[in-house]
């Protein structure tokens, strides 16, 4: 695949829309299921991919013709491992409450799918200002993905938003519940599957 | 032959290093144990002062994973030899987890410590038995901690895919959290160098992946045949990355980080065969067109959660 022909405003919003980490491509979704009790977490995690997609992005375009073939995916690794150490360090010392709810998932972005595959299907074969593009778009859908899911879960869980109190009834514990994540996450999937083949027949 | 001698090895090195571990606790105290809800019985190799023990304020007791909250000591008991103290607590304990019994200026014999340490555990074989169901059942790392979900969902769709996956996933996972254990306790926290764990623990992965490979190439082409594929797969499972970095934060020693690794691998293993052999029989099913594929498997996977909540609050011994 040689460097991509798309504008930087195509890029943006094909990592949000045509192919959402967590709903198209079924990417990351360890925290998907695991962190999204509360839009909050949701938030912030998503924040924390999008800087290390952003930035190991920029860094793999930047040095890309430096970077011997056979060990590229070693040097992926590294660079994700850095930034990582980066972001935790920073939300540890400047939001530690919500670093101790995150707990390992910070520390474990290093090992989210979704960033080495943008590293290796996008960052290596394309300029600084294209990677750049990518990675915020691939990042906020990301972040999009999960605060969809935590909506749903924080809303009809707890009946709250962002910690505001928004239903006055009583809610269904079960989707605070830690087996709900993939409850969930199947069913928003299928809707997405339903509206694609409700599109498509209209189509026809 | 060959692979004898190599088991072997490893053997001798896990040993040497369990030894290692297991030296430091063996100076001035003999024995510290639980005895009844609220009561921790230590035991010394000398005498010690029946003024000083007789005194509370020299006593602070917590668990390890909550040094800020100090559990209150209401009285202290010296025994007739002189040896062995009774601490008992305002409260119960929770036996499940470690205490440190934190000692002030304390005189054994003729020598004398400002500050003394000693850990409380449960009967040693029972408390690594614990950390091996722990590990395998109650917090099974698939469906109660939500790790590893990519690899999981990727490769359970059928029973064989499922074995062999889960047989490479333990080995490597044992291989590399000892590795990543040792570079740890040894490297690591020795040089202050803790903020690097991310980049070398992510290194010893890959490193050990590697060595898997190799080695196995070598030494069993037949099994290499039949579980090489699933090596390049272990990278991308975060519960590789997770456990080392469990180990390095609950400061676990070398036998207990073998424990929590084999029963990592092993709740893995499990998890694997439970869902592949549901799914082997969901492609007979008739499920509605749009929650084929992956909706129906997360479907599954929260049932599968649902009874695995079952197994929390469990405890053995």
């Amino acid at each position: 695949m040689a460097a991509t022909t798309k504008s930087n405003s195509e890029l943006f919003l094909n990592g949000i829309l045509n192919e959402n980490p967590i709903f198209r491509l079924a990417l990351s979704m360890c925290p998907a299921v695991g962190l999204t009790t509360t839009m909050t977490n949701g938030l912030l995690l998503g924040i924390a991919v999008t800087f290390v997609q952003v930035f190991s992005s920029c860094t793999i375009a930047l040095i890309k013709d430096y970077i011997h073939p056979r060990i590229r995916i070693p040097t992926y690794t590294f660079t994700i491992a850095t930034w990582v150490t980066v972001i935790d360090m920073v939300l540890a010392a400047y939001v530690p409450g919500a670093y101790k709810a995150m707990g390992i998932f910070v520390k474990l972005i290093v090992a989210f799918a979704i960033i080495t595959m943008r590293l290796e299907t996008f960052a290596c074969k394309n300029n600084f200002v294209k990677s750049f593009w990518d990675g915020l778009g691939m990042g906020l859908g990301f972040m999009f993905g999960m605060m969809a899911i935590g909506f749903v879960r924080e809303l009809l869980g707890m009946g709250t938003l962002f910690g505001y109190k928004v239903l006055g009834f009583r809610t269904l514990l079960f989707f605070v519940l830690p087996a709900a994540g993939f409850f969930c996450v199947g069913l928003m999937m299928a809707i997405f599957n339903y509206v694609e083949f409700k599109l498509k027949q209209k189509r026809r | 032959m060959r692979t004898t001698k190599i088991i072997l090895l490893c053997l001798f090195v896990f040993g040497l290093l369990s030894g290692i571990a297991l030296a430091e606790n063996v100076n001035v105290v003999r024995k510290a144990s639980f005895d009844k809800a609220n009561q921790i019985i230590i035991e010394f190799i000398e005498e010690i002062e029946e003024a000083w023990a007789k005194d509370v304020n020299n006593f602070y007791v917590y668990q390890k994973i909550n040094p800020d909250i100090l559990i209150g000591v209401s009285k202290v008991e010296l025994l007739p030899d002189k040896r062995t103290i009774t601490l008992v607590m305002s409260e119960d304990l929770n036996k499940n987890e470690v205490h440190i019994v934190g000692m002030k200026n304390i005189k054994i014999g003729k020598q004398t410590f400002p500050k003394l340490q000693v850990q409380v555990k449960k009967f040693y074989f029972g408390y690594l038995f614990s950390i091996f169901i722990g590990a395998m059942l109650v917090n099974n790392f698939v469906f109660t901690k939500y790790l590893g979900l990519c690899v999981f969902f990727g490769t359970s769709r059928k029973k064989s895919t499922a074995v062999g996956m889960g047989i490479t996933f333990t080995i490597v996972m044992v291989f590399s959290a000892m590795m990543s254990w040792f570079l740890y306790q040894f490297v690591l926290k020795p040089f202050n160098l803790s903020f690097l764990q991310v980049v070398v623990f992510i290194g010893m992965v890959s490193l050990s992946v590697q060595a898997v490979d190799t080695i196995l190439r070598k030494v069993n082409p037949v099994l290499f045949k039949a579980f090489g594929v699933y090596l390049v797969l272990v990278i991308a499972n975060c519960i590789i990355i997770a456990v080392p970095l469990i180990l390095a934060d609950n400061e676990y020693n070398a036998v207990e980080s073998l424990m929590l690794a084999l029963g990592a691998g092993l709740g893995f293993l499990v998890a694997l065969f439970l869902m592949s052999s549901v799914r082997e029989r969901l492609e007979l099913a008739l499920v509605p067109p749009s929650f084929r594929g992956l909706p129906i498997a997360f479907v599954t996977a929260g049932l599968f959660a649902l009874a695995f909540m079952g197994f929390s609050g469990m405890s053995l011994f």
